[in-house]
């Protein structure tokens, strides 16, 4: 694990991560943006990165910047919205090759932070606006990316769990902005957040790869600087306590049901029993170990996949499976079954160091990409700590069966969502 | 045990051909936490028709058994071998593609351990009438699955457009009513014949010592008892050049049409350095023409026919090959229309610059070092190359050696109004 030291550096209006390590070919560049998700900005944030990546001011068409971008070695530039807890973030991803392993010797770092610092911080205006037709095509491509959830049953069912399940809190809102938001978008109005969101928004650059700490900063100082800022914390928004569960049926031409449970875990990054939690949502549904894969799946024979998964800064729980349309009543009693089972205590031993070994394994997996290293260290600046990763090992390792009995008591089913087929509904 | 340089990557490779046939394969992989394996057989869904080991006749299994052998194959006597590895703090899974069958783990700890138990359970098949009718329920809903999915649907449609006989058009998880006529008796017909030691690959990627390694499977191998395998007799119809449709219109329950064009491949008996050429040849032609960087791209997202999900993609195997292009569309029938006059237009010989070629080149090179990063990358195409007689880390210096003229009689050739067709899913009225 010596391959995750990370050195932070603060820069003018931004925080620099350096990983200094040898085992890629390639360096990597993180640049992430991230503000309080919120109705207004939502859809005004899903746009403004794709704009910035279309063209810069000294590359002023796609064909232009993406020819550059292939001379560099096919360096990847893409971007990524995602929701951490009640937080929108944005990120930058630009990958590139380390010339150590080519023929030939451009400077591909530096090349490579020049060009991220263009598309930041130089972009294609005129006058207060963004390049309108630029604005208006990648606004029609805006508005087909939210669309085209519709057509993926998975995502639109989980899509469709969050809009019911936390209906009045920011959480609701979809990553991607929503549809009905994007055609009052102009060139101005978007050039004008984007000065708001690069002088307010928290910033964070990481630089992974063979690179010296020093040389990175050096370069960072030349290439980019922002204004000061104090970055926005918000508080989680009051929970929406239901009274009795909600159910929810929507009818759709599908063969196969989707089934989508939500539930509070009353739990974020950063609590005593964060880990623990870890090791219940293991232990309950997140690998093919777990109690859901045995008997949804290995016993009842009702699915292909059935898992869970926690989203660690809002304190929820998500579990999805889809079934045939006439087992619904079986599956989702299997399910509440098996939480019933956790919070009795009702798993031995063996499932509990089973599931620390595959975490702990999934942890150092995780930690072999740059992108998941960056992922997992990202979460301090969400949550603001200093968690160290080989705490997060230790801690986890820790943790006991009690403390998990405690987790899963402190979580409550809020929401079950169900896509059914047009035929079984009767 | 030998070992191969790789000196502009800074990568070794250690090979051994056990006595029993199997080929392994270890990369060392300095720095890194996990170690990935993958046990693969050169047996995939196209591999429908062939002499059962033992026999003398040719028999026609069921559509799917290779992927219903793949789950099958994780069930024990004593329980599933997922419960092992996950005790082991492994993570294991499995695929099925076309033409091969993988089995593989990754871990951090209990390296050894893991990669015993990776090898004992691919070599050691369970299977018995109860189990087998238990997964018809779990992979009939992967089928189900995968007929809600749009994606899925336009390209085996495709796929179907271009292939009269040749089994790559069938589903790889086959239908509901294909794989209720799967038994354990089948199974282990199939298994038998392509699960052979010398019809398989090993290879291990990450921070372990080759040798020890090495040892480990030799040591493990020897103490089976494998007869000699004669060669494996498969038979494939004859295919014909043209395709089967022009165009198919899928109706389903979607907000966005879509849009994919393909064409089949010429000469899908290659192998070896020759295949490496010609596909990388193709990739590269299909870059110059539709890469986000073409000419080509600027014009279709700036006309609104395409979005983010424009995608182009070819592949040849032994027996088959087809390029596809397209995505999500607001208008499918011209993006057909558009895209067939732009490969057409290729074929009549649009020229493109020495300068354009460099930079196709140069960023399909950087896009395999990025690649190599990946032990899964690494794993997976090292094999499919073996498979096919190629080697992956020819693919740089076969890159370097392309040619405009490479690219003009690939265009001129391959790019044939009877071998094109078109596949489109638009919203169900």
């Amino acid at each position: 694990m010596d391959s995750t030291t990370e050195k932070i550096i603060p820069m003018q209006g931004y925080k620099l991560h350096v990983i200094e390590t040898d085992k890629y070919k390639t360096n990597t560049f993180v640049w992430k943006m991230k503000a309080p998700l919120t109705k207004e900005d939502v859809t005004k944030r899903a746009l403004l990165p794709q704009v910035l990546q279309s063209s810069t001011s000294k590359y002023p068409t796609t064909t232009a910047l993406r020819s550059y971008l292939d001379e560099l070695y096919g360096a990847t530039l893409f971007i990524d919205l995602a929701k951490k807890g009640e937080y929108h973030i944005i990120s930058f991803t630009l990958e590139i090759a380390n010339e150590k392993f080519l023929s030939d010797t451009t400077p591909l770092l530096k090349r490579g932070f020049e060009l991220l610092s263009e598309v930041l911080t130089k972009p294609n205006v005129l006058g207060n606006a963004f390049d309108q037709d630029t604005v208006n095509k990648e606004k029609r491509t805006l508005k087909q990316r939210i669309q085209s959830v519709y057509d993926d049953k998975m995502r639109y069912s989980n899509v469709r769990l969050l809009q019911e399940m936390c209906k009045d809190e920011p959480y609701a809102l979809q990553v991607n902005g929503e549809a009905e938001d994007v055609e009052a978008i102009t060139a101005e109005t978007l050039f004008d957040y984007y000065n708001k969101a690069f002088s307010e928004d928290e910033l964070d650059l990481y630089v992974i790869g063979d690179v010296k700490g020093d040389e990175v900063k050096s370069l960072a100082d030349d290439l980019l600087k922002f204004e000061e800022r104090t970055p926005k914390k918000i508080v989680n928004s009051e929970q929406q306590i239901k009274d009795k569960v909600q159910e929810i049926k929507e009818e759709q031409d599908v063969k196969q049901g989707k089934l989508n449970i939500g539930y509070r875990t009353n739990i974020i990054y950063g609590d005593s029993d964060y880990f623990a939690l870890q090791l219940f949502n293991g232990i309950f549904g997140g690998f093919s170990h777990s109690k859901l894969f045995i008997n949804v799946r290995e016993k009842a024979s009702l699915a292909y996949y059935v898992s869970s998964r926690l989203e660690s800064h809002k304190g929820l729980m998500m579990v999805m499976s889809g079934i045939d349309l006439k087992n619904y009543d079986q599956a989702v009693g299997i399910i509440r079954d098996q939480l019933e089972a956790m919070k009795k205590g009702d798993f031995t031993d063996q499932e509990l160091v089973q599931t620390k070994a595959v975490i702990r394994n999934q942890i150092l997996e995780t930690i072999d990409t740059s992108r998941g290293l960056t992922e997992i260290l990202y979460h301090n600046v969400v949550a603001g700590k200093e968690i160290k990763l080989e705490q997060w090992i230790t801690d986890m390792e820790k943790t006991t069966k009690e403390e998990i009995i405690a987790v899963a008591n402190k979580i409550k089913l809020d929401t079950i969502y169900f896509l059914t087929g047009t035929e079984a509904v009767k | 045990m030998e070992k191969i340089n790789f000196d502009q990557l800074q990568e070794e490779l250690y090979h051994e051909k056990l006595s029993n046939g199997l080929n392994v394969y270890i990369l060392p992989k300095k720095g890194f936490n996990k170690t990935f394996a993958t046990f693969t057989t050169k047996y995939g869904s196209i591999d429908n028709n062939f002499v059962p080991f033992g026999k003398e006749d040719y028999v026609k299994v069921p559509d799917g058994i290779a992927h219903f052998l793949e789950h099958k194959l994780f069930e024990k006597e004593d329980g599933d071998v997922f419960q092992q590895f996950s005790r082991q703090g492994a993570s294991a899974n499995a695929f099925t593609s076309f033409t091969r069958t993988a089995y593989l783990f990754s871990s951090t700890s209990d390296v050894e351990k893991n990669l015993e138990t990776l090898v004992d359970f691919v070599q050691d098949p369970y299977f018995s009438e109860k189990t087998v009718e238990k997964e018809k329920g779990i992979i009939g809903q992967e089928i189900t699955m995968y007929d809600d999915n749009p994606d899925w649907r336009l390209y085996f449609g495709l796929i179907q457009n271009l292939y009269q006989n040749h089994p790559v058009k069938i589903d790889i998880a086959g239908t509901i009513e294909s794989i209720s006529h799967i038994t354990k008796d089948l199974l282990y017909e199939c298994y038998n014949t392509f699960y052979h030691p010398s019809n398989m690959l090993l290879f291990i990627v990450g921070p372990v010592d080759p040798a020890k390694f090495m040892d480990q499977v030799r040591d493990n191998q020897e103490k089976k008892d494998y007869k000699e395998m004669p060669e494996i007799q498969r038979k494939f119809e004859d295919e014909p050049i043209q395709t089967a449709e022009q165009k198919q219109v899928l109706e389903m329950n979607v907000q966005t049409s879509k849009c994919l064009i393909g064409m089949k491949a010429l000469h899908v008996d290659q192998s070896g350095a020759e295949l490496l050429k010609n596909e990388l040849t193709m990739n590269v032609l299909l870059d110059l023409l539709f890469g986000k960087s073409s000419k080509n791209y600027n014009q279709l997202y700036n006309e609104g026919l395409i979005d983010e999900t424009f995608s182009y993609d070819y592949t040849q195997e032994q027996g088959f090959g087809f390029a596809m292009v397209g995505g999500d569309t607001e208008n499918p029938d011209k993006l057909a229309d558009q895209l067939k006059n732009m490969l057409f237009d290729a074929k009549k010989g649009t020229t493109f610059t020495e300068e354009q070629l460099d930079r196709a080149k140069k960023k399909k090179i950087g896009g395999f070092l990025r690649a190599v990063n990946s032990p899964e990358y690494i794993a997976n195409q090292f094999t499919r190359y073996a498979f096919n007689d190629m080697n992956l880390f020819d693919v740089v210096p076969t890159l370097e050696k392309i040619t405009m003229e490479d690219l003009k009689s690939m265009a001129s050739e391959v790019i044939s109004e009877e071998r094109f067709s078109v596949c489109q899913v638009i919203p169900k009225k």
